[in-house]
C-alpha cells in the first residue's frame, strides 16, 4: 500500500517533448485509470512510473520518496503488460515465482505466495503448464498472478485486456476491479477504451497529446467535461458539438435555432449535447433530417443532420424506433442543465 | 504453428507415383553406391581390391581391418585422429557458440559507443574465408606457440560471423516486453540472458550445433597447415596423410576402414540432434 505523486513530470525524445507536464497526487489503494486516444502518451506515462523510461524533468515519487533514478525492481512496483510477456519456457509457477526467486526469497515462502496468488486467481489447475497451453484470459490471469505475488506498492496496467475478446474483457474488467478492492493496491491504468477507464477507476486521467486534460472521478468528467477532447472521448457515442453563438441563457446555434442552457454563454462557443440527452419534442429547438438508424435493443441510434446544415449529429434514443417510423425531419430538445458549453476559440467549458 | 491445414492434400496414385519413386530410387543409388564400395573395400584384402574386378559384396576381413586402422593407422592411431577430430569440433562449434551469443547478446541488449562499427566490423568478416587469412593467421598462432595443439586448431577458427549474426536476428525477434518484464522482476542483464534468452535460443543453439559440428569436424586446409606431428592429426587431413609419397603401395582396405570412421561421427550428430532439434521446434512454440 501506497501513495504515488507525479510532479511536473515531463518527457522528450530529443528535441520532441511528448509529455508536458502532468500532476497528481494518487492515495493509498486508489484506481487511477489513465485513457486517451493511441498516441497521446499514456503509455510512456506509465512507463516512466515503472522505470522503463527516463523522465526528463519533474518527480516521481511513491510514499514520498523521489524514485526518478530508481531501477524498476527497487521501485517496488508490478506491472502487467499488454501482450502478457510471460516467460515461454517456464511454467505458470516459474514465471510467477520468477521475482521471488531473483529476489532470493526462501523456497517455502516463495511455494506459499505463488500458490495463494494462484488460488485467487483460480490458476491451480495449471501451476505446471506452459503459456503456450492456456488460453488467452488464463494467461492474463498468469500475468496478473505474477504482478500480485511480489506484493507490491503500486500495480501498473498497460492495456491489459486489449487483447482479449469483447467477452472475456468484460469478464476480466470484472475481475481486476475486484482483485483491485480485496487487496487495496494502489494501481495505474493505462487504457483507450472509454468504457474500461468509466467502470474502472476511482479518478481518471484524460489524455491528449501529452497533456492531461482532466482529472477526476469518472462520473465528474462525464458530467462536466473540463474540455471538448474530454466531452468527446468519454461517453458513446461521443458528443454532438455543434457551433453557436452566445446568447447569455442560450446558444443560437448556425441554423438560427435557439438551444436554451444553463451555463452563462457569450461569444463563439460550442454546445455539447450527448446523444442520449436529446429528447424527442415536437417543440424542440434541435431539428434533425433524420439519416440512418441503428436499433442495437435497448436503444436506438438515429443519425442526421441538423437541418439547413451539414453538422452530424446523433441522438441515442431509449427502445426501437424503426426506420421507416422515423419522420423526415425530428425535433428534439436538451434539458438546459445537460447542455455543455464550451469556448470556441480554446475549448474549454465555460464556467457558470 | 499451425500447420495442420493439409489434409485435402491429392492422393498420388497410378505412374506418377511409381515415376517420383524410382526418381528417387536412383538418386539414393547413386548417392550411396560410392559409400558402399568404400565399406566393402574396407571389408576385404589389399588383395582382393587390386585384383579386378572390384568385389561387390562384403568379404570377411572386417574386424581385421578396423582393428588395424583403430589401433595402429599408417601415420597415427585411427583413434587418435578420432579423438583429435572430436576435440576440434567440439571446441569450434561450443567456443562458436558462447562467443556468438555473447557477442549477438551485446550487439543488441546494449547500448555502447560504436555499436554499430563493432557490429558491421563482424559482419565484414563474413567475406574472409580460412583460407584467405590463413598465412597471418598461421604465423600468429605460431608466434603464440600454438602449433601441434588443439588449442591451434580451435582456437583461430572460433570467432563467428554467421552465427553471431543469427542470434542477433533471433534476439531481435524476442519481444521488447519480455526484456522489460525481467527487469520489473529484478534480473540483471546477465541473469536475463541465463534465465531467459538462454532457454528460449535452445532449437536455435541445436541447430548451430549440428552445422559447426560439421564445418569444425570436415576443416581439413588448417589443421593440413599447423598439425606436423602425426599425433596431432585430424581424421580428414589424415586420411589423406595416408596416401602414400612415391612407389609405396597404399593400404587400401585400411584407408577405406579409417574413411568408413570419419564419417561416421557427422552422421551421429545429424541424426541424434536431428531429434532434439525436431523436440526443441515443437516445445518452444509460442
Amino acid at each position: 500500500m501506497a501513495t504515488l505523486s507525479l510532479t511536473g513530470v515531463r518527457k522528450s525524445f530529443g528535441a520532441t517533448e511528448v509529455i508536458h507536464g502532468v500532476d497528481i497526487d494518487v492515495a493509498e489503494g486508489e484506481f487511477i485509470v489513465i485513457v486517451g486516444p493511441s498516441g497521446c502518451g499514456k503509455s510512456t506515462l506509465l512507463r516512466m512510473v515503472a522505470g522503463l523510461e527516463t523522465v526528463s524533468s519533474g518527480e516521481i515519487a511513491i510514499n514520498g520518496a523521489r524514485v526518478n533514478e530508481r531501477e524498476p525492481m527497487d521501485r517496488n512496483i508490478a506491472m502487467v503488460f499488454q501482450n502478457y510477456a510471460l516467460y515461454p519456457h517456464m511454467s505458470v509457477f516459474d514465471n510467477m515465482a520468477y521475482g521471488l526467486k531473483i529476489a532470493r526469497r526462501p523456497k517455502a515462502e516463495i511455494a506459499e505466495r505463488v500458490t495463494e496468488a494462484a488460488r485467487l486467481l483460480q490458476l491451480e489447475p495449471f501451476l505446471k503448464r506452459k503459456p503456450r497451453e492456456l488460453s488467452g484470459g488464463q494467461r492474463q490471469r498468469v500475468a496478473m498472478g505474477r504482478a500480485i505475488v511480489r506484493q507490491p506498492d503500486v500495480f501498473l496496467f498497460d492495456e491489459p485486456l486489449s487483447n482479449l475478446d469483447a467477452k472475456l474483457r468484460v469478464q476480466m474488467r470484472l475481475e481486476i476491479k475486484a482483485l483491485q478492492r480485496k487487496l487495496g493496491v494502489t494501481s495505474l491504468y493505462v487504457t483507450h477504451d472509454q468504457v474500461e477507464a468509466m467502470t474502472l477507476a476511482d479518478r481518471m486521467i484524460v489524455m491528449n497529446e501529452g497533456h492531461a486534460e482532466q482529472i477526476g472521478a469518472p462520473l465528474d468528467v462525464y458530467e462536466r467535461p473540463a474540455t471538448v477532447f474530454a466531452a468527446q472521448f468519454i461517453g458513446s457515442p461521443s458528443m454532438n458539438i455543434l457551433p453557436g453563438e452566445g446568447a447569455g441563457d442560450a446558444v443560437v446555434l448556425g441554423n438560427g435555432a435557439r438551444v436554451p442552457v444553463a451555463q452563462r454563454a457569450e461569444g463563439k462557443v460550442l454546445l455539447g449535447v450527448r446523444p442520449e440527452h436529446l429528447v424527442l419534442d415536437p417543440e424542440g429547438a434541435i431539428a434533425l433530417e433524420t439519416g440512418t438508424s441503428e436499433p442495437i435493443g435497448a436503444l436506438t441510434l438515429v443519425h442526421g443532420r441538423l437541418e439547413g446544415s451539414t453538422l452530424d449529429c446523433v441522438a441515442s434514443l431509449p427502445g426501437v424506433h424503426r426506420e421507416s417510423g422515423l419522420p423526415a425531419i425530428q425535433r428534439f430538445s436538451v434539458p438546459p442543465g445537460l447542455a455543455h458549453v464550451f469556448d470556441a476559440g480554446n475549448g474549454r467549458r465555460l464556467a457558470g | 504453428m499451425a500447420a495442420g491445414g493439409h489434409s485435402g492434400m491429392v492422393e498420388r496414385r497410378g505412374a506418377s507415383l511409381w515415376l517420383t519413386h524410382a526418381g528417387l530410387i536412383l538418386g539414393v543409388l547413386v548417392i550411396v553406391f560410392p559409400i558402399w564400395l568404400a565399406f566393402v573395400a574396407s571389408t576385404v584384402t589389399q588383395a582382393e581390391i587390386v585384383r579386378p574386378p572390384m568385389p561387390l559384396l562384403p568379404g570377411d576381413q572386417f574386424l581385421e581391418n578396423y582393428r588395424k586402422a583403430l589401433v595402429s593407422g599408417i601415420n597415427a592411431p585411427v583413434a587418435t585422429m578420432l579423438l583429435n577430430s572430436a576435440v576440434m569440433a567440439l571446441g569450434i562449434a561450443f567456443g562458436k557458440i558462447a562467443i556468438s551469443l555473447l557477442s549477438a547478446f551485446a550487439i543488441v541488449y546494449f547500448r555502447f559507443p560504436g555499436r554499430r562499427v563493432f557490429f558491421w566490423l563482424i559482419f565484414l568478416t563474413l567475406m574472409l574465408p580460412v583460407e584467405v587469412r590463413i598465412v597471418p593467421t598461421y604465423e600468429v598462432v605460431a608466434r603464440f606457440g600454438m602449433l601441434n595443439s588443439h588449442a591451434g586448431l580451435i582456437l583461430p577458427l572460433i570467432a563467428s560471423a554467421t552465427a553471431t549474426f543469427l542470434f542477433r536476428q533471433f534476439f531481435m525477434t524476442v519481444p521488447d516486453e519480455l526484456v522489460e518484464a525481467a527487469r520489473v522482476d529484478g534480473a540483471r542483464p546477465m541473469r536475463f540472458f541465463l534465465d531467459i534468452l538462454l532457454p528460449m535460443s535452445r532449437t536455435n543453439i541445436a541447430a548451430l550445433f549440428v552445422i559447426l559440428f560439421i564445418y569444425g569436424w570436415n576443416q581439413y586446409l588448417w589443421p593440413l597447415l599447423i598439425t606436423t606431428d602425426p599425433q596431432m592429426n585430424t581424421i580428414v587431413m589424415g586420411i589423406k596423410q595416408m596416401f602414400p609419397s612415391g612407389d609405396d603401395w597404399a593400404d587400401w582396405p585400411v584407408i577405406m576402414a579409417t574413411s568408413i570412421l570419419a564419417m561416421l561421427p557427422p552422421v551421429l550428430v545429424v541424426i541424434f540432434m536431428q531429434k532434439l532439434f525436431i523436440r526443441g521446434l515443437v516445445e518452444s512454440e509460442k
